[in-house]
């Protein structure tokens, strides 16, 4: 094929930080000086080997690095078709693949000489990332939630606060993820001088969505050497969940190029797309729009009001995506499907029962559509899902539904 | 020239400020804010901004937030902005009126419409929040071409380089904003804002208004005096959320607009 180098479809963000027409820099004047310097100087720790020699050392000892990719024999043989391999992402420290850009976000402040750290979070995982980190480091940690989340995650919330972060509850909006965020955003534009703002998932302005795919694509890079190892080649399909879109971009980046794997994003079906908005799926029920620094799919309504999502999964729940996948979703590299709650709580409790392996809510969204189109398939078609959190947070959450009294347990 | 340029001009003469009072469309209600609009020229107001509501005002403390809020559960849109300035505009043909908010409503309402109907509903100015000059094709360009002012935000982190983007592409007048903050924040120090008021002016001929952080017809007073003009909102929002009657609001502004004038 002519022109294959410049086909590359690893290439984004340009210099204004667009994949397409999606992404960009949409901020205030206050924080457009602190974008440009955080761009610089995340440009030069990209290049620098300390930067990364940093790194390595503590994804190896740190957060336990790399995570297994696994193959989910039992799972397999009850879909009937195609190979099902787990990356395993939910053994990392803090029980999620968040972790992989936190430390990569913190040791870029501590070389900007920042001390106070800012995060939004809406299952909490992320929060925990980030005061876990903070404490490793010794740095101030404020963690905005929503306070709706706040009431759903209550353990990661006492985990953040054991960690010596302050969690601040967020009432304004719904009370969600995407009220965290302005907060957070408030927050940053208040103290510009000592804070560094550690945005969770490959959204906000320009440089963040590049700089968290690149810290999360460690993910996709050891899937790509593991698989060569366990079956001598690249998998077929790739399908992870998306809210924000970290895990589902760091999964995906290392193969945009290799045109012969299939890419899927799972998105938050909620109670159904068609039903009016009681879901997350921008991609599918959305349409393009600017919020919180970059332009992608969002949830609105007709004059341009943003709509709140609705999911089971906290962590899914936000009515935008990531806008290189907004991109990826436009030009067709990828495809984006939509997983409904129930259909969720079905593929957590097989997940339990088959592999002994209790998912967080947002990867039981991935492995739904596994479930979907896995016995579909030819059995040397290979399956990579991206398991990327842990079900402890969710108990709460799976018991209400399945209609289970924990106070009767003991 | 347009009808900011002209204000201007006319407050030099009489050798006053302007004095921008902010209220947000539609709250509480879309006609107890058209019925605020039309009072404030004759309250002393010079300039309006007159704020869209967005669900997301990441810029706006809580008054603004609030505000949004109730004027978005009250049904107010883009389009009845719109109107509400259309209306106003039949009444006064002098005051300029300046759209204040954020860009996805407009994204969404589609720029070249938006454009034509802001300047039919007589629109003067636009000031954008999250459209910094890094993307300037998106609005404030082609608002120039339709004739509308794009004004642009200063803040103390806009650095010298910096300002001389910030300053290309604006036009009507420049908006210091005090304080690294949202609005309706801790009050805004004349002695932080006097450098920064010059460090402007030293890079353009426009007038450079101060807002965000000023809440008393005196503080009003004492940013007026050292810059061209002060804009107040949320202390004005305040007083229509404690339930005050649009008289009483207006008596308010009026405070306000004398403290202006009088620096």
């Amino acid at each position: 094929m002519p022109n294959e180098l410049f086909n590359s479809f690893m290439t984004g963000p340009d210099e204004r930080g667009r994949f397409g027409n999606f992404g960009g820099r949409f901020v205030s004047e206050t924080l457009m000086p602190l974008i440009l310097e955080l761009e610089k100087q995340y440009e030069i720790a990209k290049t620098d080997l300390n930067f990364w020699d940093e790194m390595n050392e503590l994804w190896t000892n740190y957060v336990g690095r790399p995570s297994p990719l696994y193959l989910a024999k039992r799972l397999t043989n009850e879909l009937g078709g195609a190979k099902v391999y787990m990356k395993r992402d939910e053994l990392n420290h803090t029980g999620a693949h968040k972790i992989n850009n936190v430390l990569g976000q913190i040791i870029l402040a501590r070389r900007m000489g920042k001390n106070r750290i800012i995060a939004e979070t809406g299952a909490g995982q992320h929060g925990v990332a980030t005061a876990t980190v903070c404490a490793k480091f010794g740095l101030k940690c404020i963690v905005y939630m929503g306070a709706h989340d706040v009431e759903r995650q209550a353990p990661n919330v006492f985990r953040m606060r054991l960690l010596g972060a302050e969690v601040v509850p967020v009432t304004s909006g719904r009370g969600t993820l995407k009220d965290a965020m302005n907060d957070a955003l408030r927050d940053w534009v208040t103290n510009v001088r000592d804070t560094f703002y550690c945005i969770g998932t490959v959204a906000g302005p320009h440089p963040y969505p590049a700089m968290v795919r690149d810290f999360q694509s460690i993910i996709g890079k050891e899937v790509k050497e593991q698989m060569q190892l366990n079956e001598g080649r690249s998998p077929d399909t790739l399908i992870a969940a998306i809210g924000g879109g970290s895990n589902a971009m760091g999964l995906f980046y290392p193969f945009l190029d290799d045109d012969d794997v299939n890419i899927v994003g799972v998105e938050a079906g909620g109670k159904g797309v068609n039903q009016k908005m009681e879901h997350c799926a921008s991609l599918t029920g959305g349409r393009a729009g600017v919020l919180h620094g970059n332009r992608t799919y969002l949830l609105q309504d007709d004059d341009g009001q943003i709509l709140e999502g609705f999911s089971i999964s906290a962590g899914l729940d936000y009515p935008g995506i990531g806008p290189e996948h907004a991109w990826l979703h436009d030009i067709g590299r990828a495809k984006y499907v939509s997983i409904t709650d129930e259909q969720a709580l079905e593929a957590f409790q097989l997940c339990c029962e088959l592999e002994g392996i209790i998912p967080a809510l947002e990867p039981s969204h991935a492995l739904a559509y596994v479930m979907k189109i896995a016995p579909k398939l030819d059995k040397n078609h290979i399956i990579c899902m991206n398991m990327c959190g842990r079900g402890d947070k969710d108990i709460f959450t799976v018991a209400k539904h399945l209609n289970f009294d924990m106070s009767e347990v003991c | 020239m347009t009808r900011i340029d002209r204000t201007f001009q006319r407050l030099s003469k009489e050798g006053k400020k302007a004095f921008v009072a902010y209220i947000m469309a539609g709250d509480p209600s879309p006609e107890i804010s058209a019925e605020l609009l039309c009072g404030l020229p004759a309250a002393g107001v010079d300039i309006i901004e007159l704020g869209l509501p967005f669900t997301d005002p990441m810029a706006d403390g809580l008054t603004i937030q609030r505000a949004g809020q109730r004027a978005l559960a009250a049904g107010m849109t883009l389009k009845k902005t719109l109107d509400m300035a259309r209306h106003f505009r039949k009444i006064d043909q002098e005051t300029p009126i300046v759209f204040m908010g954020y860009y996805n409503p407009i994204y969404s309402h589609g720029v070249e419409k938006f454009l034509k109907d802001a300047k039919d509903a007589g629109i003067d100015g636009l000031i954008i929040v999250d459209l910094p000059p890094e993307e300037d094709e998106e609005l404030c360009i082609p608002a120039q071409v339709a004739g509308l002012n794009f004004i642009r935000l200063a803040t103390p982190t806009t650095d010298n380089l910096r300002l001389i983007t910030v300053l290309t592409n604006t036009s009507g007048f420049v908006y210091y904003v005090s304080i690294t903050g949202i609005t309706g924040s801790e009050e805004a120090q004349s002695d932080d804002v006097e450098p920064e008021v010059a460090r402007i002016k030293a890079g353009t001929d426009l007038p450079v208004v101060v807002g965000f952080g000023i809440n008393t017809p005196d503080a009003a007073k004492k940013i007026a005096s050292i810059a061209d003009g002060a804009v107040v909102g949320s202390a004005i929002i305040k007083e229509l959320s404690r339930g005050k009657s649009v008289a009483e609001v207006l008596e308010f502004v009026a405070s306000l607009a004398e403290g202006v004038h009088d620096a």
